[in-house]
């Protein structure tokens, strides 16, 4: 072969745009969630328990780290970024005020009056926006979580209006452009669909714990309110501990540590 | 009959019109070769199943893995998998345009499916990368 070095240096040539190409962002790159695609053993490994519920220590929360945990959780779910009344919220921070409306403390002590927290869907035990859901696409599963079927939803917001705690949100546009560090392994929202915190049942269905409990950094304890051994029982025996609007009859498996 | 010799060629003529795609395709074989993956002899049911019942497999998945929290799929010679179109079957059919959207387009189907699911497991960003007509088209 006369042409064989100039054919050899075509082909490097080639070679090396090839290369180039494909370190291109857009054209592959896989992200960092690739590597924890979960599988079949995982799925089996999942946590069960009969009635799921969270405690919250709700002094350790600073504003900081309800951000924390908000960002955990709207980046886990691909919640999107609105500003303004059309916000979408599965986690959020609030004042005294606003989480426990009904509790009257006229007197309070300063520091729990200007304390922020958590609040989060607080996955009801007689949860009104099943009640009230036309297509059954909010429905409460066995172990207590309030979850969405988000292909049923019609949007009309009946759900909306019979959650006592604001905890839902309606996507009034396409969340997609909104979404800034977006996670792969889990859907997006369309226009017209409402959305609220699941109590991460698919981090559950892989035996993990759900993602603000793990940005919490012990400040949610997470467990199973009818395992008298668990955790949460143990925190709830010691510490008293208050739910929201207990007058409105849903009885809340989110628990306030004062 | 009054005017036949407007209504009779009329009719034939709509006849015509009408039978002309019957007539086009006469012969012709419908075949759609969506491109298939490289690295998986099998799909999770026989080839034959997932062509013609793809689309109840994936709402009974969707309706098990919400619903019930049922989320591993066992098939006839009793493999496992995560019942996922996201992270199982898009992880083998990266590609929506070459596996999906040939039959889907060729047959005149917009599945919305999407409009939330993303494209593959390691998409980068929210957007479908291929923007086409069949995305929200409902």
């Amino acid at each position: 072969m006369k042409n064989s070095r100039r054919e050899f240096l075509k082909l490097a040539a080639v070679s090396a745009m090839g290369i180039g190409a494909a370190r291109l962002g857009f054209l592959g790159d896989a992200p960092a969630h690739a590597a924890g695609l979960p599988t079949v053993g995982n799925y089996e490994e999942g946590l069960k328990a009969k009635h799921w519920g969270m405690a919250v220590y709700s002094a350790k929360f600073t504003p900081e780290r309800i951000a924390a945990c908000r960002k955990a959780c709207h980046d886990e779910h691909n919640v999107p970024d609105i500003a303004g009344p059309k916000e979408i919220k599965w986690f959020w921070g609030a004042s005294y005020e606003e989480s426990f409306p009904t509790e009257h403390g006229h007197y309070l002590s300063e520091e729990v009056e200007h304390r922020q927290f958590p609040l989060l869907c607080n996955q009801c035990e007689t949860p009104m926006c099943v009640k009230v859901c036309p297509t059954q696409a909010t429905f409460q599963r066995p172990d207590g979580i309030v979850m969405m079927d988000f292909h049923r939803c019609i949007g009309c917001r009946y759900c909306m209006a019979g959650c006592p705690f604001g905890a839902r949100s309606f996507n009034f546009q396409d969340p997609r452009p909104f979404i800034k560090d977006f996670n792969p392994h889990f859907p997006t929202r369309m226009r017209g669909v409402v959305e609220k915190c699941n109590f991460c049942a698919e981090r559950l269905a892989v035996g993990k714990l759900p993602k603000c409990v793990e940005a919490a950094e012990g400040a949610l304890v997470f467990g199973d309110l009818s395992d008298e051994q668990s955790d949460i029982r143990k925190v709830l025996r010691e510490h008293f501990a208050i739910r929201r609007k207990p007058d409105a009859g849903t009885s809340p498996s989110v628990y306030y540590i004062l | 009959m009054y005017n036949a010799k407007y209504i009779i060629p009329g009719i034939l003529f709509f006849l015509a019109l009408a039978l002309v795609p019957v007539v086009y395709n006469m012969g012709h074989q419908f075949e759609v070769k969506p491109e298939l993956p490289k690295d998986q002899k099998e799909c999770v049911l026989p080839t034959n199943e997932m062509r013609d019942k793809h689309m109840q497999l994936l709402n009974e998945w969707r309706n098990e893995a919400v619903r019930d929290g049922s989320r591993i799929f066992v098939n006839a010679k009793g493999q496992k998998y995560v019942k996922s179109l996201t992270n199982t079957c898009m992880s083998c059919h990266p590609d929506k345009a070459k596996f999906c959207d040939r039959c889907h387009e060729t047959v005149g189907v917009a599945p919305y499916c999407w409009d939330c699911h993303n494209l593959t497991p390691n998409q980068k960003s929210p957007i479908p990368p291929v923007a086409s007509a069949a995305t929200g088209g409902h």
